[in-house]
Formats: C-alpha cells, sequence, structure tokens
C-alpha cells in the first residue's frame, strides 16, 4: 500500500511547508534533539500530564508520548478543512434539533426513521426541549485523516464529550519551550485561546439569557482517564470543577455546595456521559450525577453542554447519512469526505463484508476509543474467524469500511526517525449561528510500526500541530 | 469555594504538616540513639514513638522487637502504615491532585515531585544513603511546598484553609511531643535529673533550640521548655503561634454557621494569650496538654462541620 507522506512528496522531495523544520532538524545536533526529548519526558511527568488506563491497575497514570516533529498543515489546507467542518457541525446541530422536534428529516424519508428513533443513543426525554440556541454539541471533535492521494476523509464525529484538546495545549507549550527559535523561524497559528473561546462559548448559551452565568465543569472524578484535562479547562477557563456530589438539586434549581452555602449553577460543562448524569432518569446506579438534573434541564434552568442525546449523530450506523444531512438541511454539496461505508444490516453490505474481511476495518456501532474493532489486514485468522461469527450474530451491530492508507509521518521511536500514521482531531465549538475553531487540533499518532490506530488507550502519542499562516518561510 | 475543594486543600496541608513533624520526630530519635546508653534506654525512645502515634497494635502485628531498624522502617516508607511519612505524603499528593486545579502550578509540581521522588526510593536505598539525609529532604520539601504556597497562591480563602490545616496539624503535633517527652524526662516530677541532651533533642525537633538560647539565655531547664512550646507567641512552633494563625484564618473565613467554632477558637486562644507558665504546671502540664488536644479534635471537627462537610441543602 502507498502511503501519503506528510513531510516529503513522492519524489522525496521536502514539501514547501516542512521546508524550515527540515532545515532545521538537519542542522540541529542529535544530542540537543536528544537532550530535550528527556527534558520534555520529565515535564510531562512533573507537571501530571498523564492519563489512566482503564483496565490496569487503579489509579495507574501513564504518560501519552510526545513526539517532537510536528504535524505542519500549510494554511490554504486549512481553510478548506475549516469551512468543511463548519459547514458539517451546523449541519449535525440541525439534525439534532430535527430529531428532537419535527424530525423533517425522518418524513422525508433521507434516514430510515427507525434508525434514528430505535437507536439506543436515541433520548426520547429530549423531546420538544428548547436547548438555547438550538446547540446541542457545542464541543466537537471530529476526527480527520487524510489517506490516498493526500485527500482529507472524516473518521468519525464525536459529539458526547470529546477530549484531547488539552493535550493540543500542553504539547504547544511544550514545544514552544523546548525549540522556541522554531517559533521564530515560522508563523505557527496559536492555539493558546482555546479556553477562552470555550468560556464565551458556555457564557453564551445560559438559560434564559442570565447575564452573568455561573459556568462549573463537572467530571466523574479523579480516576477518570481525562481527569487532568478536566481540571485543566476548569483552571484555565476560571471556573469550578465540580463532581457530581458537589452539586445539588433544589425546586429544579441546580446549587453547588460551597464554604459560604450554596450557590446557583448556570451552566454545566459535563464530562460525564448521558447515562451517568441523573441516576433518576438514566442507570440508577450511578454515584456520578445528580439526582433532579434532568428536571432542572428540561424546566430550562440549567444548560448542559453538550447536550442531553447527542449521542444519536455521531452513532456509525448515523455516520453514513451525515452527507445527505448536509444536503438536507444546508443545500450545499459536503465539502469535506465521508469514509465509504457498508451497514451490515443491509443484507447486501453484509455479504460483502463477510466475504472481504481480511480487507477491511469493522467497527461496534457504539464502540469507541479503538476498543471492539477489526482492523482486517493486521488480524489473524482466528480474529477474522470471530468477528465473522460476531457479524453473523449481530450484523446490525457494525459497519465496515475500507482500510486507509492512513498518511504517516517521519516520529521519533525507538530506532531513531521512522514513518509512523497520523490522525487530526480539530475542535469544533458552536453557539449561535457562529462556529469557531483554533487552527489545527490534536495530531495523534500510532507508535507501533505499521498500526492504523492512534488512541492513546492503545498506545498512541501525540505531535504538536501547527496551521502555517505563511508559507513563505 | 466548593466545600470539598476545601476540604482538600485543608488535609493537603495537614498531611504535609504531618510528614514534616514526623520527620522531625524520627531524626531527633535516630540522633539520639547515637548518645551512649542502655540498650533498654535506646528502645524506649523507639517504643515512644509507636505509641505516640497509637500504633501499637499495628507495629505488633508486624514486627515482635521494638528497635531503631524496625521503628524507622515502619514510620519511614511501610506503605501499609497510614502514619507513615510515605502515606503522609501520599495522602498529601492525593488531595492535592483531586484539586489540583486550585492549586498553583507551582504547588502542584512541588508537591507531585515530592511523591514521585519519594515513591521511587525503597528503604534499604534510603538507609543507605543516610536516614538523615532523607529527613533533611523531607523537611525541605515541606519547607519548599509552604515557601512555593506563600510565593504564589492567591491569598484567598483557599490560602486561608491551607493555613489552617498547617496550623492545626502543627498545634497538635507539638503539643504531642511535649507531652510525651515531658512525661518519660520527668516521670515523677524529679526537678534533680534534668537530662540536658534529651531536652535539647526535643527543643531540636521543633527547630527551638537556638531560640531557646536566644530567649532566655541560660541553661535548658524543662519549666521554661515547655513555656517555650507552649506560650511563646513568636515562635513558629509553639502553640501559641499556631492558635494566633487559626483564630486570624477562621475570621477571614467566617460563614452564617461558623460562629460557634469561632468562639471555641477564640477561648483557647485566650489560654494561651493570658495563660502563665506557673499555673498551668500546678494544673498538670499533662492534664493541661490533654484538655489541649481534645479542644484542637473538636476545633478540627467544628471547621469540618462548618464548611467542608457538604452542607445542608436548604438554607
Amino acid at each position: 500500500m502507498n502511503f501519503y507522506n506528510e513531510m516529503y512528496d513522492a519524489q522525496c522531495g521536502v514539501r514547501a511547508h516542512y521546508k524550515g523544520y527540515e532545515d532545521w532538524l538537519k542542522a540541529t545536533p542529535p544530542e540537543r534533539i536528544e537532550r530535550k526529548r528527556a527534558e520534555a519526558d520529565l515535564a510531562f511527568h512533573r507537571v501530571g500530564i498523564t492519563f489512566a488506563v482503564y483496565g490496569e491497575e487503579a489509579g495507574k497514570e501513564r504518560l501519552i508520548p510526545f513526539d517532537i516533529i510536528p504535524r505542519v498543515i500549510p494554511s490554504a489546507e486549512w481553510k478548506a478543512l475549516q469551512a468543511g467542518l463548519r459547514q458539517r457541525v451546523k449541519a449535525l446541530n440541525m439534525f439534532l434539533w430535527d430529531v428532537y422536534h419535527d424530525q423533517e428529516i425522518l418524513k422525508a424519508g433521507i434516514i430510515p426513521a427507525e434508525q434514528v428513533l430505535n437507536n439506543a443513543q436515541y433520548r426520547p426525554i429530549m423531546k420538544g426541549i428548547d436547548v438555547p440556541g438550538r446547540i446541542y454539541a457545542h464541543i466537537t471533535g471530529v476526527d480527520i485523516v487524510r489517506a490516498g492521494a493526500g485527500e482529507f476523509y472524516v473518521l468519525e464525529d464525536n459529539l458526547r464529550v470529546p477530549s484531547g484538546v488539552s493535550y493540543m495545549l500542553e504539547d504547544r507549550k511544550m514545544m514552544m519551550r523546548l525549540f522556541p527559535e522554531l517559533f521564530a523561524r515560522h508563523k505557527v497559528a496559536p492555539v493558546q485561546h482555546y479556553p477562552d473561546l470555550l468560556l464565551e462559548k458556555l457564557r453564551a448559551v445560559s438559560p434564559n439569557g442570565i447575564g452573568n452565568p455561573t459556568v462549573v465543569v463537572l467530571t466523574p472524578g479523579a480516576y477518570n482517564s481525562a481527569y487532568f484535562e478536566h481540571t485543566f479547562l476548569a483552571q484555565q477557563m476560571g471556573v469550578e470543577l465540580v463532581e457530581g456530589r458537589d452539586l445539588f438539586v433544589k425546586d429544579d434549581v441546580v446549587y453547588m455546595r460551597t464554604t459560604q452555602g450554596p450557590q446557583r449553577v448556570d451552566v454545566i460543562y459535563r464530562r460525564i456521559d448521558d447515562d451517568f448524569l441523573d441516576p433518576q432518569v438514566f442507570r440508577a446506579d450511578s454515584a456520578l450525577g445528580v439526582p433532579g438534573l434532568m428536571q432542572a434541564y428540561r424546566a430550562g434552568n440549567v444548560t448542559l453542554a453538550n447536550a442531553v442525546g447527542t449521542g444519536v449523530a455521531d452513532d456509525k450506523s448515523i455516520y453514513p447519512y451525515v452527507p445527505d444531512m448536509i444536503r438536507f438541511y444546508l443545500g450545499e454539496e459536503p465539502k469535506l469526505n465521508n469514509v465509504p461505508t457498508y451497514m451490515c444490516r443491509k443484507p447486501d453490505d453484509l455479504k460483502y463484508v463477510l466475504d472481504h474481511l481480511p480487507e477491511l476495518v469493522v467497527k461496534e456501532v457504539h464502540g469507541a476509543g479503538g476498543y471492539g474493532m477489526l482492523v482486517g489486514p493486521a488480524a489473524t485468522k482466528e480474529q477474522i474467524a470471530h468477528f465473522r461469527q460476531l457479524l453473523i450474530a449481530k450484523p446490525d451491530g457494525y459497519i465496515a469500511q475500507p482500510t486507509l492508507a492512513l498518511s504517516n509521518c517521519p516520529t521519533f521511536v525507538e530506532e531513531g526517525i521512522a514513518l509512523r500514521h497520523l490522525d487530526l482531531r480539530p475542535f469544533v465549538l458552536s453557539s449561535g449561528e457562529c462556529v469557531n475553531m483554533v487552527p489545527g487540533g490534536l495530531t495523534r499518532v500510532a507508535l507501533t510500526k505499521g498500526s492504523l490506530v492512534v488512541n492513546s488507550s492503545q498506545g498512541g502519542g501525540t505531535k504538536d500541530t501547527w496551521v502555517l499562516e505563511d508559507e513563505s518561510c | 469555594m466548593l466545600s470539598r475543594t476545601a476540604d482538600h486543600l485543608f488535609w493537603m496541608s495537614r498531611y504535609i504538616e504531618r510528614a514534616e513533624n514526623l520527620a522531625r520526630l524520627l531524626d531527633v530519635t535516630y540522633q539520639m540513639s547515637m548518645v551512649p546508653q542502655s540498650e533498654e534506654a535506646a528502645n524506649q525512645s523507639w517504643s515512644a514513638i509507636i505509641a505516640l502515634n497509637s500504633l501499637e497494635e499495628a507495629y505488633a502485628a508486624k514486627y515482635s522487637a521494638v528497635n531503631g531498624e524496625n521503628v524507622l522502617k515502619f514510620m519511614v516508607s511501610d506503605a501499609d502504615n497510614f502514619s507513615s511519612i510515605h502515606s503522609c505524603l501520599r495522602m498529601a499528593r492525593e488531595n492535592a491532585h483531586a484539586v489540583r486545579g486550585t492549586l498553583t502550578t507551582e504547588m502542584w509540581e512541588t508537591l507531585n515531585f515530592t511523591w514521585l521522588e519519594a515513591r521511587g526510593r525503597t528503604f534499604e536505598q534510603l538507609n543507605a544513603g543516610g536516614i538523615g539525609e532523607y529527613f533533611e529532604w523531607v523537611k525541605t520539601r515541606s519547607s519548599l511546598m509552604r515557601g512555593t504556597t506563600l510565593g504564589t497562591l492567591l491569598q484567598d480563602e483557599a490560602y486561608h484553609f491551607i493555613r489552617l490545616g498547617t496550623l492545626l496539624e502543627r498545634a497538635d503535633n507539638t503539643a504531642r511531643i511535649l507531652d510525651f517527652k515531658y512525661h518519660v524526662l520527668r516521670p515523677h516530677g524529679d526537678e534533680g535529673a534534668t537530662d540536658f541532651y534529651q531536652w535539647a533533642a526535643l527543643l531540636r525537633s521543633v527547630s527551638a533550640f537556638e531560640v531557646y538560647r536566644k530567649v532566655y539565655r541560660d541553661v535548658i531547664t524543662p519549666d521554661r521548655v515547655a513555656e517555650l512550646l507552649i506560650l511563646n507567641k513568636d515562635m513558629p512552633r509553639s502553640l501559641h503561634f499556631c492558635l494566633n494563625g487559626v483564630i486570624k484564618n477562621l475570621d477571614l473565613i467566617a460563614n452564617r454557621q461558623s460562629g460557634e467554632t469561632l468562639r471555641q477558637g477564640g477561648l483557647l486562644h485566650a489560654q494561651l494569650h493570658y495563660g502563665r507558665i506557673g499555673d498551668i504546671l500546678e494544673h498538670g502540664l499533662h492534664e493541661w496538654l490533654e484538655d489541649f488536644m481534645d479542644r484542637i479534635y473538636l476545633l478540627g471537627d467544628g471547621i469540618s462541620k462548618d464548611f467542608l462537610v457538604p452542607m445542608a441543602e436548604a438554607s
């Protein structure tokens, strides 16, 4: 398979937007690079930029490996991506409003009604709730890959509680600390205003237009895998980081318990899944949530970001319909490509998938985090046989896609610099008519040779992502 | 501020202070153990440490003999012993981790690094490098944390709760050490046999040896040691000094339900502010200190009820 190389073209010439970095890399003594890499490791440990890994010893924390070769995106490419992301996220929010109100798109037959209404992620409790600004996904993490000859594809939309933005910010901070000279030579678009932008968006969706809303970040607690990010964002925004037990609901209003008595809460940036939000409505055994929260939400006394029930729009069974959503709601042609997707619930698709398992990537419809998927070309015979059984037993639980030739980029690994595959997760912020994002996003890189799975839980690392404002350098 | 946040800050600082005081006590006992003495006397000082922390049972479950090496191992790096320095640092770090967004970056890094270093060393490694050096390190890290707090943290509620934790813990520790040593050194109120080295060690354990010289310019007598550690308002580890800080900070965080706790703190403070050592000794030092420690405990309990435990929903 041929892979698109982010740094070099097919003739092994360095791409224009990487020229400055490559010159620097060639001119910098390897000992200095080695020293800086060790420095970065120590700094990440000291700052405690770690994540917990599920299934390992409780409370164990691991570093996400950070690579010092940045992922560089020329500004023209970024502008095109940005326009596509705006369009896509706008349509997804309109879709969510629609399915919880008049369901025009279902009536028009664009998406089979049962695909939406029988979806486990569809939350009937949201029907008829008028969320402020008609925004459901205030924060969206869109996973984008580059494949083939260099064209971008959307791999999935994350509309529930997308994480990783703190690594984007810390990676930039680290890069500037280690190699300030690189930033003098390149006009790298800044990203550090993300928390300000986020706070602005959260304040803009306060219930009943409350002028000076109290915003909080709701975390499952210190043992959650993304806890570092929760504390980071709360601190950067200057708002309280609360756990469920810090909140209570009285007369449909949410309060937090403070040393000076109860204080009203207006906007909750929640980093807890729907299922755990309110034991009175969702999972009764959840100790993470707040009893009565949904009642306060329905009464319009508190805004949840993201809204409840967004999962129905990023479910892998709905993903194939996103281009149609864009056409339906916006009357535009999609600017970003979807990956061709086989829906195994369709008999013809299933047959094709079963006949071509060694070439395909099979994903669980409700899966996330790189768990429960089959990468055909990398799988053993036993794994393929196992998935064959799963597919036959429960075809509507799976989709399949061709194995994309993910682009790669030179990356520091044990044996030196080698090519590794990567993806990109921009973070898209919505409120009312405005859809904004900071340039770039989080670049994740699969550190295992040949691996196409970039998730940090599966041994992925990260790179600083540069959108160059001026390519002349 | 969130009640839970205040709770974590309060306990973070208590555990740091506890680790430091423990290092001080162990250090002094270790140094004293090198002064020529009978084996019985030496082991008595070591078992005193176990008794001081009410750990007789937990210790007996692990070791049959009380001696320097066992007690050090148990109190320095035993992860199963919740009162060991290792455990105190872990608890301090865990509390900080839960509210790291409230701490300044410098504070968090200081404490996190302390824990990472402490976690990475076995007792054998510590002992090989000289256990005294380790105690110095613990004290230095505690000082660094205190300094970083003073130098970087906004002096709002967070700061007041941190100070409260530090000062309450310190008052309790100083009272405990004094009670214990006074008891051991003067079991029968015997005026004659003052052991200079033992009293000097007690003073050193609270960094008060030079202070004593400066304040009294005279030989060391037990009554003055008691006076210095209880009533001197300027000595940073004295009970009076601690209570000064406690009521000052309590005043700054006052809420609608904290009046009674503030009053109790004020009463205790008044005893120190207007008290005389003669009266205290006449009353019986041991009884007086026991009463003091009870009231410190109640004060901590009051703070917990007024501010830290999630409050009743209605108000």
